[in-house]
């Protein structure tokens, strides 16, 4: 293929090249009958499907959203509220009073930091060494890295609970993130991504007597800059929405991380009292909505870059 | 949870003794020594963390699976195959393996499906479609359980969104609480509303990615449109198609979150509960880590099978 394939991004601005290519379709065929082109009928049909979409998207969340504004009453009442009347705060100084939310987010805060920071780290160094260093096993060890990927998580948490209680670290920040730092798919991303940098220039670096740790900071880093952005992203929303393995470490807010302590409020409030719960899931997905806003064009590089090279 | 002392069975646990990929000494090419030291330390940290936390456990698991294990005591008695033949008779597998059959089938199936077709949509030159991109797209970074809980309230049965929606067309709603098949339908419904932003990017990516002129050329020679997507565009995607058929069909069956907030495997015991929720009840909240060993064991045994079977498949389809 002469073109190079346009990979992960929702934005026209790259895609000039396939545009481009179905403009010129359009010129060839545009003034025949063209039974099978996009007569009028599609586009109003395209658009229908576009609304339809967006409908079933935002409604919901706009649903969850005017729902923590209601009072509580306003809320068990049939045929429903469309919209908060009166409108309260009562449920978000409910949330944040009552309950430790601001614990959760720190615990949150700190279980992503320090688990995405351990990640990127270890998946950058783990992918230079598998790439642009030589040493017997490389492929071999490369197989060892990314087999994990293939490990569902569930069977692995039974002997790694047993292990964890055993040193004593159930409830404890490093019981949480120390099984979770092991990085194999970032590891596969960042060494394609090494692998794919010209070779002159790694070779001019050498020859210039660039030391291996000099030549990946100096050189090899620089120019691998949005796939190092795009796997950030992607370990930080992952880390922030992980679930299961927090959920069965912590037993209350002096570690539990948001999601954990969602399924905490929504246990003794759920059913009965809406409101806070409702507030609850806005204050915890508004973050990575709010990160996603302005950072998708990379996250979604990110998630198709391994994807649609083979 | 429970049980804060937890204390493992008998055998002590090694597992850091990674070996490291430090080749033969340098003898031949000396001058390859800090080569090799160098990548063992880049390497070792990760791999000492993958092998302690991700393959010791996966053959532990394994031996678990042999012992009466209740994961609070210090004993575990080997019990031979017993755990298997238990789950192998016991009534509650039954539903168990169908859950897990038809949450997969139709996660899988309905959210490739729509993936593809919103992608084609939103390939279309129409106004406005990077915003709606960016919709689809949304959900998926959401956490699974804030949007399990969300969505909980959706269906509430007596004053959710849902059920407003049907009231007002009249139609009397399900209780998606209570009814095991509605409550599957619910869990269902909510994981592809959370996923569907992945099929459909990965789509497009590789929409974009397509070359045209064939297309064209299809055209030309006065190929249908349903010929053409058949024919010409379908082949194109189909490495695309392979790769999402595994990771989908590996992300739905170890869902955990959104069944876990939404009805904790219920209604009536088991009405949505999945193999990996029922690795989850059996090892921490009945305390039979032995049984629930077994269940994660017969689970992995599946997935790798299930992905086998579809790698071969895809080396046919290649070849033909």
């Amino acid at each position: 293929m002469s073109t190079p394939a346009i990979v992960g991004t929702l934005d026209d601005e790259t895609t000039t090249t396939p545009r481009s290519r179905r403009r010129r379709r359009d010129d060839a065929h545009g003034a025949e009958a063209g039974t099978h082109h996009r007569g009028p009928v599609w586009t109003v049909l395209g658009y229908a499907g576009m609304v339809l979409v967006v409908l079933l998207v935002a409604v919901p969340l706009f649903w969850i959203l005017i729902t923590s504004f209601k009072e509580r009453g306003d809320i068990y009442v049939r045929p429903a509220q469309w919209w908060p009347e009166p409108a309260t705060g009562e449920n978000y100084h409910e949330l944040t009073t009552r309950i430790p939310f601001f614990d959760y987010v720190r615990n949150s805060v700190i279980i992503t930091s320090a688990t995405s920071v351990a990640k990127i780290v270890l998946g950058v160094l783990s992918a230079y060494a598998l790439s642009l260093l030589r040493f017997p096993g490389r492929g071999v060890v490369f197989l060892v890295v990314i087999a994990a990927l293939m490990v569902p998580n569930q069977i692995t948490v039974i002997s790694n609970y047993a292990l964890v209680a055993q040193l004593g670290w159930r409830n404890t920040f490093q019981g949480i993130i120390i099984p979770l730092a092991g990085v194999a798919f970032g590891t596969f991303l960042m060494r394609n991504q090494f692998l794919n940098l010209p070779g002159e220039i790694i070779e001019a670096a050498r020859l210039d007597g660039a030391g291996p740790m000099k030549l990946l900071w100096r050189v090899v880093l620089p120019m691998s800059w949005p796939t190092l952005v795009a796997f950030a992203l992607i370990t930080v929303v992952n880390e922030w929405n992980e679930y299961l393995w927090p959920f069965l470490m912590s037993d209350d807010e002096t570690t539990a991380p948001l999601p954990v302590g969602l399924t905490f409020l929504q246990n003794n409030d759920g059913v009965t009292n809406w409101g806070p719960v409702m507030a609850g899931t806005v204050l915890a997905m508004l973050p990575i909505l709010v990160l996603f806003l302005f950072l998708q064009r990379q996250m979604i590089k990110g998630l198709t870059a391994g994807a649609v090279k083979s | 949870m429970q049980s804060p002392e937890t204390v493992p069975p008998d055998e002590p646990r090694h597992g850091a003794g990674a070996p490291a990929p430090v080749g033969p000494p340098p003898r031949r090419s000396s001058g390859r020594a800090w080569e090799w030291t160098l990548a063992a330390l880049l390497l070792l940290p990760n791999l000492v963390l993958l092998i302690v936390f991700t393959y010791r456990p996966l053959l532990d698991n394994i031996r678990l699976s042999f012992t009466d294990w209740n994961i609070s005591s210090p004993i575990a008695n080997p019990v031979g195959l017993a755990n298997y033949i238990e789950w192998f008779g016991r009534d509650d597998t039954r539903v168990v393996v169908r859950n897990t059959v038809v949450f997969t089938v139709a996660t899988v199936g309905i959210s490739m499906a729509l993936g593809l077709g919103l992608a084609l949509l939103l390939d279309q030159r129409l106004r406005g479609r990077n915003l709606v991109r960016s919709v689809v797209f949304a959900p998926f970074v959401i956490s699974g359980a804030a949007i399990g809980i969300a969505f909980q309230f959706v269906f509430d049965p007596q004053f959710g969104l849902v059920r407003d929606l049907l009231t007002r067309v009249g139609v009397t709603s399900p209780d998606f609480y209570q009814q095991s098949g509605w409550a599957l339908f619910m869990v269902t419904v909510t994981y592809i509303w959370k996923n569907l932003g992945y099929t459909f990017v990965i789509y497009l990516a590789a929409l974009q990615g397509r070359r045209a002129d064939l297309d064209e050329a299809a055209e030309i020679d006065g190929a249908s449109a349903w010929a053409r997507f058949r024919r010409v565009l379908m082949p194109q995607l189909r490495p695309t198609t392979f790769f999402l058929s595994i990771t989908v069909l590996l992300s739905s069956v170890q869902v955990f979150d959104i069944i876990n907030v939404m009805t904790r495997g219920g209604p009536a015991g088991n009405g949505t509960a999945t193999l990996v929720y029922q690795v989850y009840q059996e090892t921490f909240v009945n305390q039979r880590a032995g049984y629930g060993a077994t269940v994660a064991t017969i689970m992995f045994v599946i997935l790798l099978a299930v992905t086998v079977v579809q790698v071969r498949f895809m080396d046919k389809g290649q070849r033909s």
